[in-house]
């Protein structure tokens, strides 16, 4: 019998429709895609983008919506020397066509179904597919336990800032910690460093309560984070983490 | 799958590449070391190779549990460093 | 391939053609020196380094890391190229010829018509004999006259730059030469069994 369930992966062509300036190197994009079957909070997609003569470039990129979202949508940093992201979070307009194909990638993922608490860790764009976790997680009125742990450069490097305050403003199971590691406002109370090992234990949950624990973003936050959850003691079969690449925070 | 230098991503980055070969998704497969048995979820698995391949290593021992290469021609597989490959079916 | 649209805008980031004659065909320029592994970079240890050459399994000679300086130094500058595309004129290195290390263990002529090349991290690449020597190649120490970094194959790499890069081993510890023609790491999973980038030779039957 045929294997109906996960049908042939294709690449089809996306459509910008909206483009979104999250931060001075952050865009959110939506896209219109002709064919989409639905995802799981922290899947991704492979963009492939073909210039005039032909030349092809492929890389993977988070997807920030939520499963509930009528929309697609992809929060992209600019790399100043890269070559995909600079088109995506800089050139790309309205009614650009690129090819994508996903949902990919069944291991990075978070249902409701998965239980929590949920303990989630990002640095810089590596909350895409976290806040993709957390908007499932509002979307259906979850009150699983949730702490987001989010590291970014300055206030203004904060993508999603106000929807994040939104949301925990309105959920008392939902905490977002923000750590700002190259500047911080007059009056900044929060954390003002990278993410070490004594603020894993003072804004996550204790390896006792066996949280579901997501990193993701520049590689050596990632290893380091994780690297620092295992010496807490915490399980590693509940750790996932997914590797952007070397971003500098 | 797009890699950098010498710096791994995680197995769960190679999906597309997966999925080009595979019915089924294989990062949620787990993954036996045939060096030192540890047992892993493909997409936790260690990947390095940068755009050569993908060459996944185990997190217990460093050595290469699997490889897989994209030629203009199809598809390379080596499973030499695995001792068993369990996938789940979905749904 | 061909129908997919173009994306406006995109333009890619290929560096220049280069002139013909020093960029062999499907490679583009680069300034940079991109950097690409089959596994993570081992840690530096000059006092348990050591490199051999091999005849089988018979040991021809083994250096540790005083004993190999102090062999006779040969300086190149060379074009590099890398099957993932990018080439790299006028790159300056230093280290031991292979001719040199075949004087010190006493040969005349080479024990064998093949190589194996083996590296820490289990990497092995293939290359005949006949291309690592007359002053073709040798066992790199120093990249622009400083200590070749870790990850580009620091302490010491091979350098074969008339082959694809993949053949210049990074983190070399022996030669072992043979009678066979045995695929490397790569050879043996759908790359080139020899890799000359002027007859594009980069996947198996190219
Ligand atoms: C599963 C997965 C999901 C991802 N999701 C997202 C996402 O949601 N949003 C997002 O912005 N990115 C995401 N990435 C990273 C993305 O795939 C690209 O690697 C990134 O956009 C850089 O691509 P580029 O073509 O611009 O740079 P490249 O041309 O690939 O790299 C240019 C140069 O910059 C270096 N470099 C590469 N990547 C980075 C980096 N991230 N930071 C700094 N230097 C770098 C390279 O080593 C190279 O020297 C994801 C990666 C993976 C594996
Ligand atoms: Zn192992």
């Amino acid at each position: 019998m045929p294997v109906t369930d996960a049908p042939r992966l294709q690449w089809q062509t996306a459509e910008v429709r909206e483009i979104v300036e999250e931060t001075p190197r952050v865009r959110t994009i939506i896209l219109d895609v002709p064919s989409w079957h639905g995802h799981k909070a922290g899947q991704h997609i492979d963009v492939r983008l073909t210039a005039d003569d032909g030349y092809q470039a492929q890389r993977s990129y988070s997807i920030a919506s939520a499963p509930e979202s009528d929309h697609l949508m992809l929060s992209v940093e600019r790399i100043e020397e890269g070559e995909v992201s600079p088109y995506l979070a800089g050139e790309a307009r309205m009614g650009d066509k690129f090819e994508l194909r996903g949902p990919i990638g069944g291991y990075f993922v978070w249902t409701i179904a998965t239980g929590g608490p949920l303990f989630l860790i990002a640095g810089g764009s590596g909350v895409a597919p976290l806040m993709a976790m957390l908007r499932h997680r509002a979307a259906q009125k979850s009150t699983i336990p949730a702490t987001l742990l989010f590291s970014s450069r300055t206030y203004d490097d904060i993508i999603y800032r106000a929807e994040m305050e939104r949301l925990a403003a309105a959920d008392p199971h939902l905490k977002i910690v923000h750590t700002l590691t190259r500047g911080q406002p007059a009056g900044w109370t929060g954390p003002s460093r990278r993410i070490d090992s004594e603020m894993l234990v003072s804004e996550g949950f204790a390896p006792d309560a066996k949280p579901h624990i997501y990193i993701c973003g520049p590689t050596a936050l990632v290893e380091s984070s994780a690297r620092a959850l295992l010496a807490l003691g915490h399980d590693r079969a509940l750790i996932k983490t997914e590797r952007f690449g070397p971003t500098g925070l | 799958m797009h890699l950098h230098g010498d710096k791994p991503v995680d197995g769960n980055a190679v999906a597309g590449l997966f999925r080009e070969v595979f019915a089924l998704d294989l990062t949620t497969a787990s993954l036996i070391c045939a060096g030192c048995g540890a047992e892993a979820e493909i997409g936790s698995v260690r990947v390095f190779g940068g755009t050569m391949g993908a060459v996944f290593r185990c997190d217990g021992c460093d050595e290469v549990v699997m490889r897989l290469v994209r030629t203009p021609d199809g598809y390379w597989l080596d499973m030499q460093g695995a001792r068993r490959l369990f996938a789940r079916k979905v749904g | 391939m061909s129908d997919s649209p173009v994306t406006r805008g995109f333009k890619g980031r290929r560096g220049p053609q280069g002139p013909a004659s020093r960029i062999p065909p499907g490679q583009h320029l680069t300034t940079d020196f991109p950097v690409l592994s089959a596994g993570p970079t081992p840690p530096i240890d000059l006092a348990s380094w050591s490199f051999e050459l091999q005849d089988g399994d018979t040991t021809l000679g083994e250096w540790d890391w005083d004993e190999f300086n102090a062999l006779a130094q040969t300086d190149v500058t060379v074009d590099i190229h890398c099957v993932t595309t990018w080439s790299k004129l006028d790159t300056h290195w230093q280290g031991v010829t292979i001719d040199t290390l075949l004087e010190a263990v006493g040969l005349a002529e080479p024990p064998g018509p093949f190589t194996l090349i083996h590296c820490d991290g289990d990497y092995t690449t293939n290359v005949p004999t006949e291309d690592l020597v007359d002053g073709k190649a040798m066992i790199a120490t120093l990249y622009e006259g400083e200590p070749l970094v870790g990850e580009h194959g620091g302490p010491a790499r091979l350098l074969v730059p008339h082959l694809y890069f993949w053949k210049s081993a990074k983190w070399v510890r022996s030669i072992v030469f043979g009678e066979t023609d045995d695929p490397g790491f790569w050879e043996d999973l759908g790359y080139h069994i020899y890799g000359d980038p002027w007859r594009e030779q980069r996947y198996a039957g190219d």
